[in-house]
């Protein structure tokens, strides 16, 4: 099947909404979160409509049909990365799975693999979200291990110039971004990782900005464990998957405790379940969990490498038509390899914010700020930016828009 | 267009030609506030005579609707004692929370009835209130330091 973007559009009905005085919607903000296809709004909404009960717990009907939903879409979310169903782990975000490896090693006893001490180190990069940042740094603070980072080259690539003296026997953990949320860059995952290993260290992959974007298969990546969200991939709020190497999983201390995560209980001590249910204590987010298994069904259907190629047809559209505007500096590679469908720029003297307004009044819904990456808009000297991020449901002719809106905005104030 | 009703002339103007930007050497207080939605920083000087505020300065980053709010701010409360810097700031806080109710007095408020589109952009308010927001906190500051 070819990719149409006219068929899908139509599948999102949000996209058929006007804004700001009748003004076609033009949504250029799916790297914050993504639209959704009428099929999850109906799944979701079925779910509560027709099964809803409490999943892994009573005898009724309900009760199954519930957790047949539940345990399908965790079947469709291995199935989709390539992973054993006893490895996805149901979160309420990818910032809750950040935190949930992060503080769950910090719970490590010593002689457990996980065990962090000062003797220890944990290596990210100055590119992350602080959603891959917060939790080392504060991991490190209580351990008293170190964090160390990769640098970020002008270019917006990671400087990996030292890797091998920088990733040492010290470090237990390699915590990165498979995909830039600033910048688009691809980071050269096998390089990493290969070095990383190597050493003996774990590596923690943010992968929100790839996974709804590109084909993933986490054997392939042979990373550790790898985190998305739910709602960046057409799926639902609410939801975000943590992916980890079953044994790792089995050896990881649980993080939240509570219903459903335990063996047994006794007033004074209690034992864990096996993964995935020692990481997810309480009920679920069930309806979501089930959304999301629509949403990787719906993106499947359509092609991870459909969307990619769509993708990056878009990037080398708009990067071109964005270069050609006066006083525009792209902030991120502006290469096409190795880079994802973000487009994050400054214009002028022109205050993000104030573009990001005009924009708006002209329909175009754009990123301003520094996107939760506030250390890596300070390295790169710029204190925000206005970032454009594109999807399977973007065309040329939204891009059009936006260049026609910031060259309007160049004359407003001008 | 609508969103003349955020940008006036007059917003561009200080925007363009900000007032007071340039911190003062000496000061009874400093405060560095930051915007942590967006980045926007500012950093303010007051200076007291008595309960007079006899200086204001500033610098900072940031966008059109901050950058002009603190330079209608600055000269605004210059001059005028705490008391009446007081009864501007709660007139301003009201403007901004009025959703478009309301056009701000013009006698107390000069310059920054300008800035009454902004309450109708709920995004923007915390842009405006950056500056006054920063005096507030140094002007407490000051008072306290010189008492």
């Amino acid at each position: 099947m070819s990719f149409n973007a006219g068929a899908v559009i139509a599948d999102f009905p949000i996209l058929s909404r006007t804004v700001r005085d009748g003004k076609r919607l033009v949504y250029l903000d799916s790297g914050a979160t993504s639209q959704k296809p009428t099929e999850v709004i109906d799944a979701e909404s079925n779910f509560y409509r027709m099964h809803n009960a409490a999943v892994h717990r009573g005898a009724h009907q309900l009760a199954e049909e519930a957790t047949d939903a539940y345990e399908g879409a965790r079947s469709i979310v291995a199935q989709f990365l390539g992973a054993s169903v006893n490895e996805i782990i149901f979160t309420k975000s990818a910032t809750e799975s950040l935190n949930l490896v992060a503080y769950a090693m910090g719970n490590a006893p010593a002689g457990n693999r996980f065990h962090l001490t000062s003797g220890d180190e944990i290596v990210i990069t100055e590119m992350e979200h602080h959603a891959n940042l917060i939790p080392w740094q504060q991991l490190a603070a209580r351990t008293g291990a170190t964090l160390k980072w990769f640098e970020v080259t002008p270019e917006g690539r990671l400087d990996l110039s030292n890797i091998d003296s920088f990733i040492t026997s010290k470090t237990k953990v390699v915590a990165l971004t498979h995909q830039s949320n600033v910048l688009g860059t691809i980071n050269p995952l096998p390089e990493i990782v290969k070095r990383a290993h190597a050493a003996g260290a774990v590596v923690v992959l943010d992968a929100c900005q790839s996974v709804p974007h590109m084909p993933i298969n986490v054997r392939e990546l042979e990373v550790d464990f790898l985190t998305f969200s739910g709602h960046k991939a057409v799926g639902p709020t609410g939801v975000g998957i943590l992916w980890g190497r079953e044994d790792f999983l089995n050896e990881l201390p649980p993080f939240l405790t509570g219903g459903s995560m335990i063996e047994n209980v006794t007033m004074t001590s209690a034992t864990w379940a096996k993964a995935p249910k020692k990481f997810e204590a309480g009920v679920p987010n069930m309806a979501q969990a089930v959304g999301l298994g629509a949403a990787l069904t719906y993106l499947q259907r359509i092609g991870m490498d459909q969307i990619f190629s769509h993708e990056k047809e878009l990037t080398k559209y708009g990067m071109s038509a964005l270069l050609d505007i006066p006083d525009l500096s792209i902030v991120g590679p502006t290469d096409l390899e190795m880079r994802g469908g973000t487009l994050s720029f400054t214009v002028g003297d022109i205050h993000p914010h104030d573009l990001g307004q005009y924009l708006d009044s002209q329909g175009v819904a754009v990123r301003t700020g520094h996107h939760c990456a506030w250390p890596l808009t300070r390295k790169l000297g710029v204190p925000a930016t206005t970032r454009a991020s594109f999807y399977l449901y973007n065309t040329t002719a939204d891009i059009d828009v936006l260049v026609d809106g910031i060259r309007s905005a160049q004359k407003y104030f001008g | 267009m609508q969103l003349d009703n955020l940008y006036q002339e007059v917003i561009l103007d200080h925007y363009k030609n900000p007032q007071h930007k340039k911190l003062s050497p000496t000061y009874d207080a400093q405060v560095h506030h930051i915007n942590p939605s967006c980045g926007d920083e500012i950093t303010l000087n007051v200076t007291l005579s008595g309960e007079t505020v006899a200086n204001v300065s500033w610098d900072g980053v940031g966008c059109s609707i901050s950058q002009a709010s603190v330079s209608i701010l600055s000269d605004l409360v210059l001059g005028k004692t705490l008391a009446q810097a007081q009864e501007i700031s709660d007139s301003f806080m009201a403007l901004m929370q009025s959703k478009g109710t309301q056009t701000g007095d013009e006698n107390l408020l000069e310059d920054a009835v300008a800035l009454a589109g902004v309450s109708q952009y709920p995004a923007r308010i915390k842009c405006a209130l950056l500056g006054w927001m920063a005096f507030k906190d140094a002007s407490v500051q000051a008072l306290a330091k010189n008492q």
